[in-house]
């Protein structure tokens, strides 16, 4: 017999105070527009009941949720749903087995490596449709997911060769994987913003955090990935005050919450230690502005930007920080989108099962972006800026982007 | 870094009476900030703002009842907000309706009169404001009434409420429309975004037409519409060439999902930030205030520094007040005094489930001013309030909206120079949907 492990215990006892009000049915983005999914309530606190250590899955429609929590944030109980059911996609993969395509998609650092030297033939490839067509076939990945191209460059090797100015006032850079092989610029104006505000910028060697294997079920891997990452990054902040920023939110999250609660490593202490000291780049910039630190030398911005918070930036638990630094630059009109989820939820909507979902989803967005106006569209997360980007034909930029452009640096 | 956020009023829950109180704030031009764990009331309840229903018998005009209740209830909630407020909350938040989210979207009413909708198991519910959707559903208009369900929302029992109002003497009838959803059954909110679409509410209209009588009104489950419920109900009207109505279902409630919408946009258009999944986990005190309220956040908690604090976070069906296995009332959020729960002698329960219950007008003590006991700078909104028994009095959404709306008007005259003198919080930020900022 499996023991149940402390986290699981405190997942389960959580479902003793689910109401059944169905609030979390409301918000779901998934189960209201495909029958393929439960719903949060069903699968999550009901379901959980019937399963049991060692038996087999009661209930498999949980494949289909896309892992991006909302039920869990706006549950008035504290029922911790989205925690209940991904543990119950890790406990359906390991009796169903996991797909190859799932032991290549959720490793960004195996296919930024190998995409990187080669990036004129491997972006070739990303855009013809044949060869789409056989990786749907042969990978079971949608033919028409969006797929990023790669920069040909590292961003790491940049930040080898560039110096901080030693202010003394250090910060820690966890930048993940999207930028480090597909938007690289974004990196160095992270870089740029920390140190016009007074910052000394460490980027220590770094890769995956996990997620991608963490939301696709695959724990074990997973647990050596977050862990492997935080024993590079815990060094760095080792004495009282120096923090982690990082520009993935969802990577962000993972570090500070997923990886504690939903792989069971409560216990880790560098892990701990990274989680406590971890910001999101909005939620630092402000902070440092209710603080009054932040500099707010910005010049007029002419642009119509439409701000979509992504799931996990929600998760944060820290409301929509990007909103309110966008509304300190001159010129910006910003409308903030009214949607739940883009879809995407970081490689759910390329699954090829998952990808029609996937766009369900995310119709209400892309019509209100749309019907918004705006040029372009800001977004705190890679996978969704890169999905909105190709259903509404619109750049899809980091808020940070904007406040670079501000600076004029 | 220290996860320290300063404003001027910090609001704990997100429930009509922390959304009014936060939107009110941040409109007389305080920084507010709504810390809440989870979505709130609203999505439960039936979007009707019931001011007083019964005072034992049932009120027809609430304004004169409500008058009588605070003379008589000095320790009422309604005789601390006092009748001037309730009355101005009520117009506050239609004006706030007409300007949200869904175009058309209005409520009728106010407190000369209560208007008598039926409930979805066909009883009658006395509301002083309600939706315009629902309106045609006065049972005192004596046109008899098609109650129309449809199988696969299974919490709408169309001849069960049929039944209940013919059998109060309100001519109705059922009937039952098949429509198509993917699954076995579907819940209030996913029959509301089909009904956001034109052509599927053209077939479900061709359908029902043929079921009515020619003198029939008709009632349906509240679930004309999320996005634009004016123009849905407004179609099928059209469609049908007679009164509709909407009748509230079981939650999911869609009304109430409206109303969250409706706040959260006016606090957005307002410049108040909405903080959701974040629960408030304790106070730090200095002598006889808040200094600060303690928040989970991922990874970390958050203090937000406030000058002062709003609880709106409800009372026991929220997990706010909680009876320990002691008899010990409290409240779980910043545990600040309970009033009103019976003593060591005292009778605990009554036998009869429904009846007032002993328990039920306990609420974190308040002065008249609505300050929490021994913590001068918290004012205490909504269901949290000491000395109203909601449920038999038909007073919950009254006093949540009325009580933010009272709770912020305090605050805002008590500090109003020195938060107006900041220079105006920028506004520039739209929502989605809405119209322009109000400034």
């Amino acid at each position: 017999v499996t023991l149940v492990t402390p986290i699981e215990e405190l997942l389960r006892g959580s479902l003793d105070h689910c109401v059944k009000c169905t609030i979390c049915e409301t918000a779901c983005p998934v189960s209201n527009v495909t029958p393929l999914f439960a719903g949060p309530k069903y699968t999550g606190p009901q379901a959980e009941r019937y399963r049991v250590a060692d038996e087999p899955s009661v209930e498999t429609s949980v494949d289909y949720c896309s892992g991006c929590g909302i039920c869990t944030q706006v549950c008035p109980q504290g029922v911790k749903i989205a925690e209940i059911n991904a543990q119950a996609r890790n406990k359906l993969k390991r009796q169903k087995g996991v797909p190859l395509r799932d032991r290549i998609i959720t490793r960004p650092t195996w296919l930024g490596r190998a995409g990187t030297p080669a990036a004129r033939i491997a972006n070739w490839t990303i855009d013809k449709k044949p060869l789409r067509i056989v990786g749907e076939k042969v990978l079971k990945v949608h033919r028409d997911a969006p797929a990023p191209d790669f920069a040909g460059r590292r961003f790491s090797r940049w930040a080898r060769k560039h110096q901080s100015p030693r202010t003394g006032r250090k910060i820690v850079y966890f930048h993940g994987c999207g930028t480090e092989y597909y938007e690289p610029y974004e990196g160095e104006k992270v870089v740029a913003i920390l140190e016009h505000n007074g910052f000394e910028v460490t980027v220590p060697k770094q890769d995956c955090c996990g997620l991608p294997l963490q939301s696709s079920g695959l724990f074990d891997d997973a647990r050596k990935v977050v862990l492997r990452l935080a024993r590079k990054l815990a060094p760095h902040v080792r004495d009282d005050d120096t923090i982690i920023v990082g520009n993935a939110t969802s990577c962000t999250l993972m570090l500070k919450r997923e990886a504690r609660e939903i792989l069971n490593l409560e216990d880790d202490p560098d892990l701990k230690l990274v989680s406590e000291r971890t910001y999101d780049i909005c939620e630092l910039l402000l902070e440092l502005h209710d603080r009054g630190e932040l500099k707010t030398d910005f010049k007029p911005v002419e642009d119509t930007i439409a701000y979509h918070a992504p799931c996990q930036q929600q998760g944060h638990s820290i409301g929509k920080p990007a909103l309110e630094l966008l509304a300190l630059v001159p010129g910006l009109h910003v409308t903030e989108m009214n949607a739940r989820c883009c879809g995407i939820a970081g490689t759910y909507g390329l699954k090829a099962e998952k990808y029609d979902i996937a766009m369900a989803v995310g119709a209400d967005l892309f019509d209100q972006v749309r019907a918004s106006g705006a040029a372009t569209v800001a977004c705190d997360s890679e996978t969704c800026r890169w999905q909105i980007a190709k259903a509404t034909e619109r750049p899809a930029v980091h808020p940070i982007d904007l406040l670079y452009r501000a600076y004029g640096f | 870094m220290r996860r320290e956020l300063h404003f001027d009023a910090v609001v704990i829950g997100a429930g009509t009476a922390g959304l009014t109180a936060a939107t009110r704030l941040a409109e007389g031009g305080a920084r507010v900030c709504v810390v809440a764990k989870g979505v709130g009331s609203t999505h439960l309840a039936p979007g009707t703002i019931d001011v007083l229903g019964y005072a034992p018998e049932r009120v027809e005009e609430p304004e004169t009842a409500l008058a009588q209740l605070i003379a008589a209830r000095p320790d009422h909630p309604y005789a601390l907000i006092g009748a001037d407020a309730v009355a101005a909350s009520l117009q506050w938040f239609s004006d706030r309706v007409q300007e949200g989210p869904q175009p058309g979207y209005r409520y009728l009413g106010g407190l000369d009169r209560n208007q008598l909708l039926p409930t979805a198991v066909g009883a009658v519910r006395p509301s002083a404001l309600v939706p315009e959707t629902m309106s045609e559903g006065e049972v005192r208009s004596g046109e008899p009434v098609c109650v129309v369900g449809t199988r696969v929302l299974r919490d709408f029992h169309a001849a069960l409420c049929a039944a209940n109002l013919d059998g109060a003497g309100i001519a109705a009838r059922a009937a039952d429309v098949e429509v198509e959803v993917e699954r076995a059954d579907a819940n209030a909110v996913g029959l509301a975004r089909r009904f956001d679409d034109a052509q599927w509410r053209a077939a479900f209209a061709a359908t029902l037409a043929p079921m009515l009588r020619a003198d029939e009104r008709v009632g349906l489950p509240a679930v004309l519409g999320m996005r634009d419920p004016h123009g849905a109900w407004a179609d099928l009207q059209r469609r049908l060439g007679r009164p509709v109505f909407e009748i509230p279902t079981l939650p999911p409630s869609v009304p109430g999902m409206r109303v969250f919408e409706v706040l959260r946009g006016a606090l957005r258009r307002a410049g108040g930030r909405l903080v959701l999944g974040s629960e408030v986990i304790g106070a730090e005190r200095a002598g006889g205030r808040v200094e600060a309220v303690r928040a989970h956040a991922a990874g970390h908690d958050v203090r937000y520094h406030a000058r002062w604090v709003v609880l709106a976070t409800g009372g026991f069906a929220s997990g706010a007040l909680e009876l320990t296995s002691d008899w010990v009332a409290r409240d779980t959020v910043l545990g600040l005094p309970v009033r009103g729960a019976p003593g060591p002698d005292e009778a605990r329960f009554v036998g009869e489930y429904l009846a007032e219950q002993p328990i039920a007008r306990a609420g974190v003590a308040v002065d008249g001013g609505l300050r929490a006991e021994g913590a001068e700078n918290v004012l205490v909104a909504g269901a949290a309030l000491p000395g109203a028994v909601p449920w038999h009095e038909g007073s919950g959404e009254g006093i949540a909206l009325s009580s933010g709306y009272r709770a912020a008007q305090l605050v805002l005259q008590e500090s109003g120079a020195e938060v107006l003198e900041r220079p105006e919080a920028d506004r520039r930020t739209q929502d989605a949907g809405l119209d322009a900022p109000r400034r």
